[in-house]
Parts: structure tokens; C-alpha cells; sequence
């Protein structure tokens, strides 16, 4: 490649741009144009015109409530994660514990919010389906009948519940560094002007922080709007949430009509797109602060 | 700060009971298959099916190509960019968290759709195309962490001094890669490799869609035919993420050790 000998004087050639080609034509074959296939299909004809009536498709009511319900279940998992997780972030940062606590925890996170999937609904189901741990524990102990009482590991609550497996330790992942990043002097200073405990997180820290938790709930909720395994080996096709319409859609179970594919899936990198965009504006906001 | 001690214990236990039940749940499920007493009954039946080895394997082989690949991707363009168009940082940063902005299942309905056996580039054609196209979408998928790993590495080095002196002895660009600037971020790239390794090992979506007969949808479809067999899968899925997030652990450590002092 570094033909020039060292006599000639180095011209500076304008082919730097050489050097990003591979990935350029990875990104763009396998990231960046599928993609836009999916978004440019979405507004297609089968014969390649314009039309709007893909969008159009999406709006009847069983399509609406599969995103409908999707929505409720990533923005409930989403919030609990944020608020469960930070509690624990903070409890182990801020909240006077035994150092040794720290490592063991970051490193269950990690792991943690790495195990989801199929995996995940089956420790589940072996622990809340009807013959798992807690749930005979809990009925041959205490006579308490979960399942009874109308819980049900395929529905809105228990679906939340599963995602939240990976969502509290993502939480802890990465609201630990900016809990890090409050500086002591601002505890200091707030004391010295005479601020309680609550007010200097009412006043102080949390307003700082506020950014960085906005936008990890934003993370969390295209997390959870785009996960397909967990809900697909715990429900099959029961529970209608987007990813598993759409699933059966490319699957063929339910074939209509290609097009009406691109638009669920057009109307899913919409919402991630939001919640994302929402992410790295807030995400720069905060590290204003936090630097 | 004493008030809220109470309160960060309360929080730790609620985190502790809530991620110890399932996984103490699994782990008892996973020993009930012979009735009336525990026994691993429910791991030999799954060890002796010749279809989890198969996809286990299937699925070890495909992680260690994406991984292959990644690096042969993710290091020269990181190191490129970083070394000759710094400004295209912010962009290539862009470009690789857009895997957790578009869901999986959009990316490969996206391939089934591009690269059908009527298109330009037919890879779903033959088996060995579809293979293909799966390790690039694997190698997609762990694009956003391959990414941040190596350039975590690269931060941490003097990308500029290492590449002139070693110009200065005569290298080229690929004796520089590959032994220069490759030694210096093994570590991250290690790490990047282990996270790969777990994300592709368990993965499901693509691998279904794309009709593989990779380790996710055989996990699946135990789940849907048997009783204890999927508790015993999920024990042995959670012990490999664990190993690998061990492993990067310890050659985090291990680095730390072979840094001389100053």
C-alpha cells in the first residue's frame, strides 16, 4: 500500500477516504440499507408507486392495540427499571453500604442484562408459571393462589415483570457513573446553606441527574419495544405485541400483504427512532453537567 | 448520610430477592424431572440430544467468524478514522449505536426482503449465503459494542507516536495493524469479543427468521415440547453469559497487572 520510496516527497494524495471503504460498504449493505428498504417499502405499491395506504393499514384497531399495548408494556418496564435501578445504583454509591457490594453488583449487571431471550422465559415460567417455585411456595405455605388472584405470566403485568430482569441492571449500568460524577462539594455546599438531606436531592442532585435518567428511560423503552425472543418462548403468539405481529407477518403464519409488513416495522423504527433521538439530546444535555 | 442506610439496604434486598428467586426457581425446576427426588436426570436428557450438540455447535462456530470478522472490521476502521479523519468520528459513532435504535427484527426482515434468492445478491439462495448473511448480521447486531470497546482502546494509547515510529522502521500498513496497533488493544477487543460471543450464542430472532438451525430457536423449541429440559438450557445459557462476562472481567484485571509502573 505505502508504495512511495522515501526520496519522494510525500504529496498528500487525497485518498484517505480508502481506508473506511469496508465498513462504509458493510453499513450500507447491511445496517443502513435494509433499513431503508423497510422505510422506502412502506410507502410502495406492489408495482413500485407512491401510496399511503400502508400507513393507512396500520391504523385498524387489532394493529393499533398491538402497538398500544407494546407501548404501555416497555414505558411501565422502562419506568420501574429506572426507578428500581437507580435506587439500587444509588444505595450502593451514595448509601454508606460495604465497598465489596460494588463489584459484585456491576458485574451481575452486566451479566444480567445480557441474559434475556428464551432463556429468560424459562427461568420465568420455572419460577411464576403454575408449577414453578414461588408459585407452589407460595400456594402450599401460605395458601396464596397467584393464579387465582388473576396473575398471569402471559399478560401486560407478567411481561413487565420478566423484562425488568434486564432492564434494572441496565439501569444500574449506566446511572452508576453519573451518580459518580456528583461531586461532593455540591453535598457540601448545600449543607453549609443550611438544605436537608431531601432538599439537596430535590434541589440539587436530582435536577443534575434528571437528564441522564431520561434519557436511560428512553434507552430502556426501545430496549423493551424491540425485544422479540422473551415474549415469543413465553406466550407463542397469544400476547400481541408489535415485534411478535410482526414476526408472524415475515414468518408467513398470517400473510397479507408484504407491504403492510413494512409499515408495522417502519411504524417500530419510528417509535424506537423517538425514543432515541430523546436519548442522545437529553444524554448531551447531561453531560454538561456531569463533566 | 446515616438516614438512608436503612433505605439502601431496603434496596438491595428488594434487587437481591427479585434476581435470586428466578434463578433459584430455574436451578430447582431444572433437578424435579424424576419424580419425588432431585436428580440431574433433566441435564443428561438435554446433553444427550444429538440436536443440542449440533446447534451449540452451530452457534459457537458462527460466534467465533462474527468475532473474527468484527475485529477485521471495527479495529482498521477505528484506528483509520481516529488516525486520518478524526472528524468522521462523531458520524461513525452514529453509525454504530443505529443497531440498538433499529430493532433486530426490522434489520432482518430487511435482508430476507434485499437479499432474496430474485434479488441483486441472492445470499439466501444456498445455505452457505444465508450462513453469510447471518454472520453479517450477527456482526450488525454487536456492531455498538465491538465499536466502544476498541475505541475505549484506542483512547488509551498513542495512536499518532506508534503509528510514526513504526513507519520511521520501515512497516506498512498492515505490520502496523497487526502488529502494532492490534497488541495494544487486545485487551478491549477481548472484551468486545466475549460480549459478542454471549449476545450471539443465545440469539434467537435472526437465526428463526433467517431459518439457521442455530442454538435460539432450538432453546424455543424445547421450550415448547418439554417440560424441565428448557429449566436445565437456561442454567447452562446462564452460566455461559456468566463466563463470558467473567472472562472479560479477568482480562481487565490481567491488563491491569501487566501495565508496568511508573
Amino acid at each position: 500500500m505505502a508504495a512511495n520510496g522515501p526520496a519522494t516527497p510525500r504529496t498528500p494524495l487525497p485518498l484517505h477516504w480508502l481506508g473506511i471503504v469496508p465498513f462504509a460498504l458493510f453499513a450500507l449493505l447491511f445496517l443502513i440499507g435494509p433499513a431503508l428498504y423497510i422505510v422506502t417499502g412502506a410507502f410502495r405499491t406492489p408495482d413500485g408507486g407512491f401510496t399511503l395506504a400502508n400507513i393507512r393499514g396500520l391504523f385498524t384497531p387489532s394493529i393499533l392495540a398491538s402497538y398500544w399495548i407494546s407501548i404501555r408494556i416497555s414505558v411501565a418496564s422502562a419506568l420501574l427499571g429506572c426507578v428500581i435501578g437507580f435506587s439500587i445504583a444509588a444505595a450502593v454509591t451514595l448509601g454508606n453500604l460495604p465497598k465489596g457490594l460494588r463489584g459484585p453488583l456491576m458485574t451481575f449487571s452486566g451479566v444480567a442484562s445480557n441474559f434475556a431471550g428464551v432463556p429468560l422465559a424459562f427461568a420465568f415460567l420455572a419460577t411464576l408459571g403454575r408449577l414453578g417455585l414461588v408459585t407452589v411456595t407460595l400456594k402450599s405455605w401460605f395458601g396464596i393462589n397467584i393464579y387465582a388472584m388473576g396473575f398471569n405470566l402471559l399478560s401486560f403485568s407478567g411481561l413487565t415483570l420478566v423484562y425488568l430482569f434486564f432492564q434494572i441492571p441496565l439501569m444500574v449500568l449506566i446511572i452508576t457513573p453519573a451518580l459518580d460524577g456528583l461531586k461532593k462539594e455540591w453535598k457540601e455546599a448545600a449543607t453549609i446553606l443550611g438544605a436537608s438531606g431531601f432538599q439537596y436531592w430535590r434541589m440539587v442532585a436530582f435536577p443534575i441527574l434528571f437528564p441522564a435518567i431520561l434519557g436511560t428511560f428512553a434507552l430502556l423503552f426501545a430496549n423493551a419495544f424491540g425485544a422479540v425472543a422473551t415474549a415469543y418462548a413465553l406466550t407463542g403468539s397469544s400476547l400481541s405485541i408489535v415485534p411478535i405481529v410482526l414476526f408472524a407477518q415475515i414468518r408467513g403464519d398470517v400473510l397479507q400483504d408484504p407491504h403492510l409488513g413494512y409499515a408495522l416495522a417502519f411504524g417500530m423504527i419510528v417509535v424506537t427512532g423517538i425514543a432515541n433521538g430523546l436519548y442522545v439530546w437529553l444524554r448531551a444535555r447531561s453531560e454538561r453537567w456531569t463533566r | 448520610m446515616k438516614v438512608n442506610r436503612f433505605w439502601s439496604w431496603l434496596a438491595i434486598a428488594v434487587g437481591v430477592i427479585y434476581f435470586a428467586l428466578p434463578l433459584l426457581g430455574t436451578i430447582e425446576f431444572s433437578l424435579r424431572m424424576r419424580r419425588g427426588e432431585y436428580s440431574l436426570d433433566a441435564y443428561r436428557a438435554v446433553l444427550a440430544d444429538p440436536r443440542f450438540h449440533e446447534t451449540f455447535g452451530y452457534s459457537v462456530i458462527m460466534a467465533i467468524c462474527t468475532i473474527v470478522f468484527g475485529v477485521l472490521l471495527v479495529v482498521p476502521t477505528a484506528y483509520w478514522v481516529r488516525l486520518k479523519m478524526p472528524r468522521l468520528r462523531p458520524l461513525l459513532e452514529f453509525i454504530t449505536l443505529l443497531p440498538l435504535v433499529i430493532p433486530p427484527i426490522v434489520i432482518v426482515f430487511g435482508y430476507i426482503r434485499m437479499y432474496n434468492t430474485s434479488s441483486l445478491l441472492p445470499l439466501t439462495g444456498s445455505a452457505m449465503g444465508t450462513n453469510l448473511l447471518l454472520m453479517f448480521g450477527y456482526a450488525t447486531l454487536s456492531l455498538p459494542y465491538m465499536y466502544r470497546a476498541v475505541d475505549t482502546g484506542l483512547r488509551a494509547i498513542d495512536v499518532r507516536s506508534l503509528t510514526e515510529a513504526a513507519q520511521s522502521l520501515g512497516a506498512g500498513w498492515v505490520l502496523i495493524l497487526a502488529r502494532v496497533i492490534l497488541p495494544n488493544v487486545l485487551i478491549a477487543v477481548l472484551s468486545g469479543a466475549f460480549l459478542t460471543f454471549a449476545i450471539v450464542i443465545g440469539e434467537f430472532v435472526l437465526a428463526a427468521l433467517l431459518n439457521r438451525p442455530a442454538f435460539g430457536p432450538y432453546l424455543q423449541l424445547i421450550g415448547a415440547n418439554r417440560a424441565y429440559e428448557p429449566a436445565a438450557l437456561a442454567v447452562i445459557s446462564f452460566a455461559i453469559t456468566w463466563a463470558c462476562m467473567g472472562l472479560i472481567q479477568l482480562v481487565t484485571q490481567f491488563s491491569k497487572h501487566t501495565k508496568a509502573p511508573r
